[in-house]
């Protein structure tokens, strides 16, 4: 439901950085996100055609890399791999385990296209 | 004229400007796809711990009882906290009435369509609620366990609410908005005779699954079960946030994020 919101904020954040970089066409955006953000990115891929339109993403691609789900565990100090509803420590089995990775949703890349470019296509 | 929103580009040197990147760029970002939200959180987060309130999001399935858990608080704990309420809903009034009713400030916000509160409503509802002289602002969100836990909103701790109704596997359905809580409260435990298929052991196993630490409190706002330890979490955590900021610290809620790193990659 919420990935429309999550695609705006993203493409606010791309027109921002296309603008400081005086590019007026973005070639693609590339994300990171892991199966605990609470972002779905098939979802993320269905919205991002719509809140791109008409903006200067509105030709690009969106890349998007899945995170692994790995936890490291406070009192043994193994770093396994977790599950969605399981994030004890895969060793021992302990709940008092920190999420190494899988709760991002981070933009990683942009890739931007200038007008010199854009003329020469 | 400045150089972030392009008005030093002029008819005379756009050609110039233009030209200052060659090829394609690539730059690396590295931020929260929810920055902006991220943002103004910490601003909201910054005028709570100015009016040394402590700010807790209450999260859960709609009808799961966070009104009248809220109903029940103040009527405990008025006399000896001063409480505000910020209400989340698609639409009414309903529940800002209801809190009202209890003599203590509430707003509410109507989301329209939007299934939960972001940072900039809750912003906005600041502007209309006097925070001066609070001790404990509650932000009831929309009901719901799935969009919510993804908006940071500036608070300080989050509640996730479970009533007995709703089933004991709803951390392993929803693990991201039970994984979020400071504390998980198991709601309407007055049913619990009469409900067997709900076992508070399970919900707590399955919370510990999640790799939570979270304190379960099993309670009834309107049987006026299990109560006492609910209001004792909230002083004690009232205590600490109060200590925290008088060493010029504050609290995070688990839906923050940071930014790492900002930089620029020409190709």
């Amino acid at each position: 439901m919420h990935e429309l919101s999550v695609c705006q904020s993203l493409i606010d954040q791309v027109e921002q950085i296309a603008l400081d970089h005086g590019s007026k066409c973005v070639a693609s955006v590339s994300l990171k996100v892991g199966p605990l953000s609470g972002v779905e990115p098939t979802l993320l891929q269905h919205a991002y055609p719509y809140a791109s339109a008409g903006t200067v993403a509105a030709e690009s691609k969106l890349v998007i890399e899945l995170a692994p789900l790995r936890v490291s565990c406070e009192v043994c100090g193994c770093e396994t791999e977790a599950q969605l509803n399981w994030l004890v420590c895969g060793a021992c089995g302990d709940c008092h385990t920190k999420l190494v990775s899988g709760d991002e949703m981070t933009l990683m890349r942009v890739e931007l296209i200038t007008l010199k470019d854009m003329n020469n296509v | 004229m400045c150089e972030t929103c392009g008005c030093n580009i002029t008819s005379g040197n756009q050609s110039i400007a233009q030209q200052v990147i060659k090829g394609t760029t690539a730059v690396t970002v590295l931020k929260n796809l929810l920055a902006k939200n991220d943002d103004q959180a910490a601003h909201n987060r910054q005028h709570f711990d100015k009016y040394r309130l402590l700010a807790i999001n209450l999260m859960s399935s709609p009808g799961s009882g966070k009104t009248a858990l809220l109903e029940a608080t103040i009527d405990a704990l008025s006399d000896k906290y001063r409480i505000g309420v910020i209400e989340g809903d698609l639409e009414t009034e309903n529940d800002a009435i209801r809190i009202r009713a209890k003599g203590v400030p509430a707003y509410q916000i109507t989301t329209g369509t939007a299934c939960h509160l972001d940072a900039h409503m809750v912003h906005d509802a600041l502007h209309h609620f006097p925070l001066d002289g609070l001790d404990l602002l509650f932000i009831e969100n929309v009901g719901n366990l799935v969009c919510p836990a993804s908006f940071n909103l500036g608070q300080h701790l989050n509640a996730t609410l479970l009533s007995v109704t709703e089933g004991d596997d709803k951390p392993v359905k929803y693990p991201v908005v039970f994984r979020a809580a400071n504390v998980v409260l198991v709601t309407k435990s007055d049913f619990l005779p009469v409900l067997e298929d709900f076992s508070v052991e399970r919900a707590e196993l399955n919370l510990r699954n999640l790799a939570s630490i979270a304190p379960v409190i099993q309670l009834s706002a309107r049987r006026n079960l299990g109560l006492q330890t609910w209001f004792d979490w909230l002083s004690n955590e009232l205590a600490k946030q109060r200590a925290r900021i008088s060493k010029g610290e504050s609290a995070r809620s688990k839906t923050q994020s940071d930014d790492v790193r900002l930089s620029l990659r020409s190709t």
